[in-house]
């Protein structure tokens, strides 16, 4: 009996050690070869990075595993689990906003790459397009306390903007080469919209973060780049009469039928899909939608415009620039290699390889040559590009909700843009108050 | 020899309660600890704020309160729509009926069925505009009905809670026909020689004796329903503009929008306590209704 017992139990605990053990074991790789892990969530770019990983192998026969962790959001908290487990592959992108790009270099787990970045007369660094590093890079003095310098490699990069249906353009009797170029004209299309009993804009504004960015185009062009960052810095009141104006514009939207009913509650996929199945005129999205919209209808006539202008007091800004980074673990066991690694990966004819295959924009200038013409259209405003990224400052998460929000209840027509501008500001007022306790 | 077997069964719960210790009691100790401290949830150093996060929960989040208010709006139809509807689903199926089995089958459908395809479903069927509703509503010749369903913060949130229930309903379904069963038919036969009418029947005899499955579906369906939020996001896409916040929500926005991570385990803990605040009056109910 006693026998029996003691055979139960040592089967109990030597299954229970092989659990933990297995669990504990690390991946067996082979020693004389060098492994680079690399985490993504990039889905749709998987079998280009995984091609590219067997062309390096080849070449060099560092292996390189590309482990994919979607969504997105999964794989934000699986990086940010990892960061405080120490657990961080040697290659890893960074979601989120530039706080806590701050956060994980504040606490030791990107490397700066300035120094490379800069030998050979910035070899590398001058293959990109600036704006691209500048999402990577914290500037002398910057409000996060980092160290200036270079931290993210960029992958590829995108500009988000308006795209309109050509077909959709000749049937409202409008010509499809000329997009509308001011507020007036573009809120006179939705007359024309809801006659012919089609719909407006789309776009994932139910997600928040593409309504920000929309608003804050328009807040570029009404009241310039200075007047947003000194309102971020507490020094302008959301209750100016350029916020109100820049909050009105939603109400004149909704009003003059350009938007599509429902646009609050619509997550970008929905949005693509309607736009792809020509169910709306316009849309407002990032550059990636070209591989989106080719998956979904090939035969899809569209053009890229930049949102019409409401003033000419500034310029029309887009949010662009910031696409997809790679970040090195600082601890990594092959830093070096890793090093070695991104820089082949962002060469000239790797990056030409990832945007045909991918259709996104390379992060590397010298491989636009061979890009579709509509992505090629994205490119072209580049320059207009601007990115929270790349501001020195970020507003309050607080406030960003409620101005997001804000803008909720004003194209749902339950509150005014002036009710919703003293909202915000009072919600500023709290957390300024609360970061000076 | 006594020592010895005590010792043996403590030996054979060990690795359970090692599991339990390492998975649920540390954590629940851990947030605790994280909801005492201001952290982003990367740097290593992490501001000690003792109850603030609580405190700010109380008395300057009014979104939190306001989610706490749409979770129960949405909880008291599901308590009262939703289980209504799955005790007379069940009355009708312990019934001697044809097809009983098919309809236990259909019935039990939905539950089974992921939120997210349920909310993706149901959204197609309320569209504003090339939803099935409004279509049929057109047909129907009511054209006045047809509405933005989903993006009216009026209806909104009782869309939500509609397919929440349609969802929901086949556990309530399933819980109350098994409660039924329990009871024995002897007692409907000897009221019918006794000469009682259907309805005395079910007062008198099927209520009282569901009372225990009732308080366990009900206490089932708050705890269900209040921590609900995946069916939201696919329905209505999130919180539009708040009217369909819930606190799994504003706990998640704590967390991945503003990087506020013990503020997040500190709504977390207040939410789980609220919880088992209702979870200890449905008990304390449960065994005063079985004493009666």
């Amino acid at each position: 009996m006693l026998k029996s017992k003691i055979l139960i139990l040592s089967m109990v605990y030597g299954l229970w050690s092989m659990v933990c053990l297995v669990g504990c074991t690390p991946r067996q790789t082979n020693k004389s070869q060098t492994t680079i892990t690399v985490w993504h969530w990039m889905t749709d770019r998987e079998p280009a990075f995984l091609e590219l990983a067997k062309r390096y192998e080849a070449k060099t026969g560092v292996k390189v595993n590309f482990d994919l962790y979607a969504p997105s959001d999964a794989y934000t908290q699986k990086v940010r689990a990892a960061a405080q487990g120490s657990n961080l592959p040697d290659l890893f992108g960074i979601l989120g906003e530039k706080r806590d790009f701050a956060s994980f270099i504040k606490a030791g787990h990107i490397a700066d790459l300035t120094e490379q970045m800069n030998e050979g007369n910035g070899r590398w660094k001058n293959m990109f397009f600036g704006k691209a590093l500048d999402v990577n890079a914290f500037a002398e003095g910057n409000s996060y306390g980092i160290k200036p310098g270079i931290y993210g490699v960029p992958i590829d990069i995108m500009t988000i903007q308006m795209v309109y249906n050509q077909d959709l353009f000749k049937q409202l009797g409008l010509n499809p080469e000329q997009p509308p170029q001011t507020w007036e004209e573009f809120l006179n299309i939705g007359k024309k919209i809801k006659d012919a009993g089609i719909h407006g804009m789309v776009s994932g504004w139910g997600e928040l973060w593409m309504m920000d960015c929309f608003a804050n185009n328009y807040a570029f062009n009404i009241m310039g780049k200075d007047k947003v960052i000194a309102t971020i810095k507490g020094k302008v009141a959301y209750t100016d009469p350029d916020w109100i104006k820049v909050l009105s514009l939603f109400k004149q939207m909704q009003e003059a039928g350009v938007l599509y009913n429902g646009v609050v509650i619509m997550v970008n996929k929905t949005a693509e899909q309607l736009f792809a199945n020509e169910k709306a005129v316009f849309a407002f999205n990032g550059s990636w939608c070209v591989n989106v919209y080719k998956g979904m209808n090939p035969d899809l006539k569209y053009a890229a415009m930049l949102p019409p202008k409401v003033s000419n007091k500034y310029p029309m800004v887009i949010w662009g620039g910031a696409g997809s980074s790679f970040m090195v673990n600082n601890k990594s066991a092959h830093k070096e290699e890793v090093i070695k690694f991104l820089n082949w990966f962002t060469e000239k004819e790797q990056q030409a390889y990832l945007a045909e295959a991918t259709k996104n924009l390379p992060a590397n200038k010298e491989s636009l040559a061979n890009i579709p013409s509509i992505l090629a259209q994205f490119a072209d405003d580049m320059e207009a590009t601007t990115h929270p990224s790349t501001w020195g400052v970020s507003e309050f998460p607080a406030v960003i909700e409620a101005f997001d929000k804000g803008i909720q209840s004003i194209i749902i027509g339950e509150k005014t843009p002036e009710e919703v501008a003293r909202k915000v500001q009072k919600i500023k007022e709290r957390e300024l108050a609360k970061k000076h306790q | 020899m006594r020592i010895k077997s005590t010792l043996e069964n403590y030996l054979f719960v060990l690795p359970a309660v090692t599991i339990f210790l390492v998975f649920y009691i540390l954590p629940f100790f851990s947030v605790f600890q994280l909801s005492l401290y201001e952290w982003d949830g990367v740097l290593p150093n992490k501001v000690f704020v003792g109850l603030a996060n609580f405190k700010e929960i109380i008395s300057q989040d009014p979104d939190w309160w306001r989610s706490m208010l749409n979770a129960s709006w949405v909880t008291l139809i599901a308590l009262t729509f939703q289980n209504a509807l799955a005790f007379l689903l069940a009355c009708a199926c312990d019934r001697e009926m044809r097809l009983k089995n098919f309809y236990r089958v259909i019935f039990f459908i939905p539950p089974v069925l992921s939120e997210v395809v349920v909310g993706l479903v149901w959204q197609r069927i309320l569209d504003g505009n090339y939803g099935l509703l409004n279509a049929w509503l057109m047909k129907l010749g009511f054209p006045q009905l047809v509405h933005s369903w989903l993006s009216d913060p009026r209806t909104a949130l009782n869309c939500v809670a509609l397919v929440h229930s349609w969802k929901g309903f086949g556990w309530g379904f399933l819980i109350f026909l098994a409660g039924l069963q329990t009871i024995p038919r002897e007692l409907y036969e000897a009221a019918r020689v006794d000469g009682a009418s259907a309805w005395n029947m079910f007062r008198r005899i099927t209520i009282p004796l569901m009372i225990p499955v009732t308080i366990l579906v009900v206490i089932l369906t708050i705890l269900g329903t209040m921590q609900s939020f995946v069916l939201i996001i696919s329905l209505v896409g999130g919180e539009l503009a708040g009217h369909t916040s819930v606190p799994v929500l504003r706990i998640l926005a704590s967390m991945r929008g503003s990087s506020r991570f013990g503020y997040a385990c500190a709504q977390g803990i207040s939410f789980g306590l609220i919880l088992v605040v209702i979870s200890f009056i449905q008990y304390r109910f449960s065994k005063r209704a079985r004493q009666v």
